[in-house]
């Protein structure tokens, strides 16, 4: 298991595809980019992920060459590409509409690009050719884009913007007319064509479970800003804020304040007569300071019984029971009133479940289950 | 294919009996072998045979052809210059103005449009003439033209625009090779009425109009005060002949096309394999 890992990120002698350097973009007075700069590499696959309305669209828009920056530059492979028009940049991009153009059929459509270019008549048909046999869209290359399904049609926008083999794809919520079924196959088929083509791909999504799955890497976006950029895992087990705790996967969070207990712990006083809860972070935190803990609903085990073992036991009752087939989520009411969510693997049979409504029970966790926020 | 409702079938032959029972009329009588125009005396082509000798009526009918095709061309190009510019070339200064000002000819009389043209080819001392009547066509049915194209414009999906500048088109190739066949049909039907605009325009046209080049409609009208003749009919049963003649060739056209274009499909995937 000695594969190298692919974290050019992490390399200070990498260069970035993409660098976006200070960049704002306003709209009249409403900012919609504020002062951001962001590094993506070559062959990443990275996701922006946020809110609607949060600037994804014009990050795309102002890459694909359709917006320019108001303040700030975009580098492209270490060119600042501002007043390069969308027609002379090897950026590709696939449309939140998928734009694909009624009046061709698919092939004409995978075959508009390469047209645009200098390639012989019998080249463009075999790239053409090679596209529909990647997105499996052979048998439909006669027919017109009103006349294949939704998902058929997603394939062809990308294998319209693949087909110029651009430096970079843009992909503006690719999957969001999609099912879920279709939708996971769908992303498993954009790691594959990624993989295999190399090709750097900026995909937006408001869809956290996506990004987690596809991404190299992924930034969440608020308001104009990027608040954390990291590796899905990264992002999941060491969240920067509340705002991306809460943003990615579910979450609970217990504010207080924090006292020192020693080396990189810290006690969190949250609730006048519970005792400190103990949270290990290798943030300093200064004595007094107010401060969230946020824990995973799984790292959070339920029981009868008082544990002895974990450092962190409260005391509650079952408020509610969501049973999701393979997990099973417990809603248990604190005394001082705050719910906590406690998720379990659904490894018996549910006739053996000891824990129902009304139950007064234990959650308990350990030391460096949570991670302890500033903000 | 839906079914026919009696409801449907009784509204399309309500809708065109009304279009084309006058139509049909005229061309029966244009067969009529008596000189007064509202009573049958059997069938005849002897009208045909005297227009043919009727050198004014021909040269007028040629005129106003040439007048409708050259206006109708200059109206469709310039107006769908004008829809797109107003509808897609974002904000610029006196914007509202100039699509205020696009409209006006629409509203004005056609006394006044007519009047304005004549005193300004006056004016500038332009000789008035076949070339003095193309100007005033086109100018007044070019606003025509631009409001069916807008109208076509502004439910245009932008993003095929942008998508295919991203896919390596200069502006005006994208505008050639996804905006106006997309809006071809618009483009098409504007030129259609602004065709029949100039056809049967007898106001402006006779402000216009010089000597040399009586239209149709004037010669018409002129004949008219004179008593309706089966002449008239007969010309206008070759007028309704050439139009509906050109109609049908252009779908034909526009058909052949599409079957090409599959055809080359099909031929560039043979290629492949
Ligand atoms: N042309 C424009 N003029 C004015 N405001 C704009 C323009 N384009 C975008 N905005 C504003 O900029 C902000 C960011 O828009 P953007 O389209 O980037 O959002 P988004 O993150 O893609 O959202 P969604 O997830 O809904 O697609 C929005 O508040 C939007 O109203
Ligand atoms: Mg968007």
């Amino acid at each position: 298991m000695s594969q190298p890992v692919f974290a050019p990120w992490d390399d200070p002698n990498e260069k970035p595809l993409i660098r976006f350097d200070d960049v704002t973009k306003r709209f009249g007075d409403f900012v919609a980019i504020d002062n951001l700069s962001l590094s993506i590499y070559e062959s990443e696959f990275f996701a922006l992920l946020g809110p609607s309305g949060c600037g994804k669209t014009t990050m795309m828009r102002m890459l694909a060459g359709f917006e320019n920056p108001s303040a700030g530059k975009i580098e492209l492979a270490g060119k600042n590409i501002a007043g390069v028009p969308p027609n002379k940049r090897a950026v590709n991009m696939m449309f939140q509409s998928y734009a694909l153009f009624p009046h061709l059929s698919i092939w004409e459509n995978i075959a508009f690009g390469l047209k645009r270019g200098d390639m012989t008549k019998a080249d463009i048909a075999v790239r053409v050719e090679e596209m529909l046999k990647l997105t499996r869209l052979t048998k439909f290359a006669k027919r017109k884009p009103h006349q294949i399904s939704g998902g058929q049609r997603q394939r062809v926008a990308l294998a319209r913007a693949l087909a110029k083999a651009p430096k970079l794809l843009l992909l503006d919520e690719p999957l969001g007319a999609l099912d879920k079924k279709l939708r996971q196959d769908t992303q498993f088929e954009l790691m594959d064509i990624q993989e295999s083509t190399g090709t750097t791909f900026v995909i937006v999504t408001h869809d956290q479970e996506e990004a987690m799955t596809v991404a190299s890497r992924v930034a969440v976006m608020d308001e104009g800003q990027i608040i954390q950029v990291a590796t899905p895992d990264r992002i999941y087990e060491a969240p920067n804020s509340v705002y991306v705790a809460d943003f990615i996967g579910d979450v609970n969070i217990i504010s207080g304040t924090v006292k020192a207990a020693g080396d990189e712990m810290y006690h969190l006083d949250w609730v006048a007569n519970e005792a400190p809860l103990l949270a290990a972070s290798d943030r300093t935190f200064s004595e007094s300071q107010p401060a969230h803990l946020a824990i995973r609903p799984e790292k959070i085990a339920i029981s009868v019984d008082k544990p002895t073992e974990m450092k962190n036991a409260v005391q509650g009752t079952v408020l509610d029971i969501a049973y999701l087939g393979n997990l099973s989520t417990y809603h248990v009411q604190l005394g001082g009133g705050q719910v906590i969510k406690a998720q379990t693997a659904n490894t018996r049979r549910l006739s053996r479940r000891t824990i129902t409504w009304e139950d007064s029970v234990w959650i308990s966790w350990s030391a460096t289950a949570g991670v302890l926020l500033e903000r | 294919m839906r079914r026919a409702s009696w409801f449907n079938i009784t509204s399309l032959t309500l809708g065109f009996a009304f279009l084309y029972l006058p139509m049909v009329l005229l061309v029966i009588y244009s067969f009529n072998s008596s000189k007064l125009v509202t009573v049958w005396a059997g069938f005849s082509t002897k009208w045909y045979g005297e227009l043919l000798q009727n050198d004014a009526f021909l040269n007028a009918a040629l005129v106003t052809l040439k007048v409708a095709v050259v206006s109708s061309t200059l109206a469709t190009v310039l107006g769908t210059m004008a829809a797109y510019i107003l509808v897609r070339g974002g904000r610029f200064a006196g914007r509202t103005l100039f699509s205020g000002m696009i409209y006006a000819p629409l509203v004005m009389p056609e006394v006044i449009t007519g009047l304005s043209l004549l005193l300004l080819f006056i004016g500038i001392g332009l000789d008035r003439g076949t070339l003095t009547i193309v100007l005033a066509h086109t100018t007044f049915s070019m606003c025509y033209v631009s409001v069916v194209v807008s109208s076509r414009l502004v439910t245009f999906d932008r993003s095929l625009e942008e998508a295919a500048l991203d896919l390596g088109c200069s502006p005006f190739d994208a505008f050639r090779l996804v905006t106006l066949p997309i809006i071809a049909p618009a483009v098409i039907s504007g030129w259609l009425l602004a065709f029949t605009l100039s056809l049967d325009d007898l106001v402006i046209a006779s402000f216009t109009t010089g000597p040399s080049s009586t239209t149709l409609p004037i010669k018409i009208w002129s004949a008219v005060r004179l008593g309706v003749s089966p002449e008239i009919n007969a010309l206008s049963t070759i007028m309704i002949g050439i139009v509906t003649f050109g109609v049908i060739a252009a779908s034909l056209i526009s058909k052949r096309k599409a079957v090409k274009a599959q055809r080359d499909v099909r031929a560039a995937e043979r290629a492949v394999t």
